[in-house]
């Protein structure tokens, strides 16, 4: 008997691991959340430290939530999804497996500390200082092979439509990383760098980067857990082949020419702000044929919706993501922008689409897989687990809905004129009308934060449950296909 | 269709390339244009690189992470000029490595603070920014008044930039100690600063080396003050 046929069919390690990293690094990134919501409440609450100040800490919650839990939700998910769907154990071996995941944390551990040590490039969502960069870069191409290989030798003729997802995202990070990231370090041994791209191309660069970091890192990755683990959880076939295929190359295409709605009445040329316009309302019709796609998968399985909690996430982050990207094209229109732009509304925005989409789906995907890969009957509760459900909606509500008050308030406030046709709010009167808005913010985040913490013992709680692992009683090298 | 479907999605290798062009038009159609078209950014007199000092308090800008607060950019819009000053040119951050446009305002508008408060009013307000405005969310920086501003490698930052493009001559950067110095100190003859360096303002109490604060005020009191927006040789910043 050889040592491969003892050998589990896929490499479902590295998947745990980065199971359990998506779970570390939620609860981190919620948490520091619901720190920076306190600062902008109470700004004492940062104890007068320098790093705890909100701008070195505010890196520290995008990063954790973007690139440490999103990020170690999308390799472990898409580790898990490329060996099934091609029915082959991931290309490299454990090694480079293993390199990618330590690799990884090893990165988001220093970036965040970097940041409030002060060590920062000054770029929204790519604050890591260079050598970080550098190191982010090997990481990346590592993944790119290991994922693109294992494609590459599939034993399944076709590639599923989840991999197109995963594969455009590991192709335009890796593209968007680097092309934002060019610069000149002060020396080798300082962590200072300045971008070779200034004013206003620079600018164009980074929201070309920011904008598809949402586009691709948020939202085609996600696309391909949605395109995996909805099917699986409902039972039914993805509902349409056609649109599909549509929706991936029209998004991909599109999103990429999104970026200056993030910079629309300024400096940037009329004519770029306009492209960016336009394509960002085309790309509503590619994000609701995703949204429809995913969704009207359940046609026939509408009643799992009330036994199958982890579905019951899935499902709403899929109605959250056709929300977000109906807002986003509204709010990227030149004249709904004049009042949405600097104002709080663009973070309650964000905030739709992270909690309502990326986090959902996440935790859609964590209780699928947590009883699966343990080999565990099923989850520890349910009921713990509609808990959840219902507290983090219940935050998110709260969340959005401060934001959008606090956030059109601003935008009118700032614009107001008095009788006498001058500006009748001082910028101060802008702060103070939104501090109860910012309680309410706050007040959503913890509910947030308490749904995870629920998670988290739900999790643990399953995997300390008796094991269904009827392996040992096999013979050896039976196929666990389809698990 | 002209080909079937399946043809791509059975070839990875066929798949990776379409999707690599897909996504690269759209990129290079909004970027590269950027570089060659030569109305991008105007061309006005005024605009020129930091001073040593300004530069360094740039850099404590940036490490202290102000851009996720405070915005650089006044938008062309009524109550933004009435409120800011004259809407923010493409040029006034020529030489922005990098730009600090930002993208949220819990504070105001920072693009043509300069002059607006006096430095006085900067130390005080850095110290404890709701002694000067008692709704302020700001938090407190006194710990950039206790650290002394590092100069070693001030001549390689500037270097640095200079690969960059920001046009730092060679007796600018032969100079950088000493215009540094000159600045952070009020009591300072400041005629060659001026000569390289028109408007920059002299910061500090002259009571010993300079601070972290001294820089980061001599940055904030400069910004939107270089171009003279009366100037009628400025006319051609109307595209």
């Amino acid at each position: 008997m050889s040592d491969l046929a003892l050998a589990p069919r896929y490499n479902d390690a590295v998947v745990k691991k980065f199971v359990i990293a998506t779970v570390f690094w939620a609860v981190v990134a919620f948490l520091v959340g619901v720190i920076l919501a306190s600062e902008l409440a109470w700004p004492s609450v940062n104890l007068g430290l320098s790093f705890t100040n909100f701008g070195r800490l505010r890196p520290v919650h995008t990063s954790a939530a973007i690139f440490a839990f999103g990020g170690s939700a999308l390799f472990g998910t898409s580790f898990y999804i490329v060996q099934r769907t091609c029915r082959v154990r991931l290309f490299g071996g454990e090694a480079l497996a293993n390199f990618i995941f330590w690799g990884y944390q090893f990165f988001i551990v220093m970036a965040a500390l970097s940041y409030v040590m002060g060590f920062s490039q000054g770029q929204e969502y790519a604050e890591p200082e260079w050598h970080l960069d550098l190191w982010l870069t090997v990481v990346w191409v590592t993944y790119g092979v290991v994922f693109i290989g294992t494609v590459f030798k599939r034993e399944e003729p076709h590639i599923y439509v989840a991999n197109w997802f995963f594969m455009a995202f590991i192709l335009t990070i890796a593209v968007l990383h680097i092309g934002n990231n060019l610069a000149v370090p002060v020396s080798l041994f300082t962590a200072k760098s300045y971008n070779v791209a200034s004013g206003v191309q620079n600018a164009m660069i980074q929201w070309w980067y920011g904008h598809n970091a949402v586009g691709f890192f948020l939202t085609a990755g996600f696309l391909g857990m949605m395109y995996y683990f909805i099917p699986k959880a409902s039972g039914r076939p993805v509902y349409s082949y056609r649109i599909s295929i549509v929706h991936f190359w029209s998004l991909v295409f599109m999103y990429i020419w999104a970026g200056p709605h993030h910079l629309h009445w300024t400096a940037l040329p009329d004519w770029t702000q306009t492209l960016g316009m336009a394509f960002s309302i085309m790309l509503w019709m590619p994000s609701w044929g995703g949204m429809i796609n995913g969704i009207m998968t359940l046609s026939g399985a509408w009643d799992k919706l009330r036994t199958d909690p982890g579905l019951r996430f899935s499902v709403t982050a899929v109605g959250f993501y056709g929300m977000a990207t109906f807002e986003g094209p509204v709010m990227s229109i030149r004249d709904v922008n004049a009042l949405s732009h600097y104002t709080d509304w663009g973070i309650g925005h964000v905030h739709s689409g992270a909690l309502g989409w990326v986090a959902f789906i996440s935790f859609g995907a964590l209780y699928y897989l947590v009883p699966v890969l343990w080999k565990r009957e099923a989850l520890y509760s349910k009921t713990l687990a509609s808990w959840h459900f219902w507290t983090a909606t219940l935050g998110i509500v709260f969340y959005i809905t401060s934001m959008w008050v606090a956030g059109i308030m601003q935008g009118l406030m700032w614009r107001a004129y008095d009788s006498f046709g001058f500006l009748q709010y001082s910028f101060s009167e802008s702060v103070s009308a939104v501090h109860p808005y910012y309680v309410i913010r706050m007040l959503g985040g913890v509910l947030f934060l308490a749904g995870m913490l629920i998670m988290v013992y739900n999790l643990i709680q399953t995997v300390r449950s008796p094991t269904t692992d009827k392996r040992e009683a096999m013979p050896a090298g039976v196929a666990l296909a389809g698990e | 269709m002209f080909i079937r479907h399946e043809t791509i999605e059975k070839n990875a290798f066929l798949m990776l390339l379409l999707t690599l062009v897909v996504i690269s038009i759209g990129g290079l159609v909004e970027v590269v244009p950027l570089f060659t078209i030569e109305t991008t950014v105007e061309h006005v007199t005024g605009v020129r690189p930091y001073s040593p000092l300004e530069s360094r308090g740039r850099d404590i800008y940036i490490r202290e992470g102000c851009y996720n607060c405070h915005s650089q950019m006044i938008r062309a819009l009524r109550d933004e000029v009435e409120r800011y000053g004259h809407y923010s040119i493409a040029a006034e951050s020529m030489y922005d490595h990098p730009f600090q446009w930002g993208s949220k305002r819990i504070g105001p508008d920072l693009a043509r603070v300069g002059g607006k408060y006096s430095s006085d009013w900067h130390y005080a307000h850095m110290a404890n920014a709701q002694s000067m405005v008692p709704e302020s969310l700001m938090p407190h920086y006194a710990f950039l008044a206790e650290t002394v501003l590092d100069t070693d490698d001030l001549v390689k930052r500037l270097k640095a930039q200079r690969m960059v493009g920001v046009p730092y001559s060679d007796e600018a950067i032969a100079n950088a100690l000493a215009d540094l110095r000159t600045q952070a100190d009020p009591a300072a003859d400041n005629a060659a600063l001026l000569k390289r360096y028109p408007k920059a303002v002299q910061v500090g109490r002259g009571d010993g080396p300079a601070t972290e604060l001294d820089a980061l005020v001599a940055y904030l009191q400069v910004l939107g003050t270089m171009v003279d927006f009366a100037d009628p040789a400025n006319e051609n910043l109307r595209q």
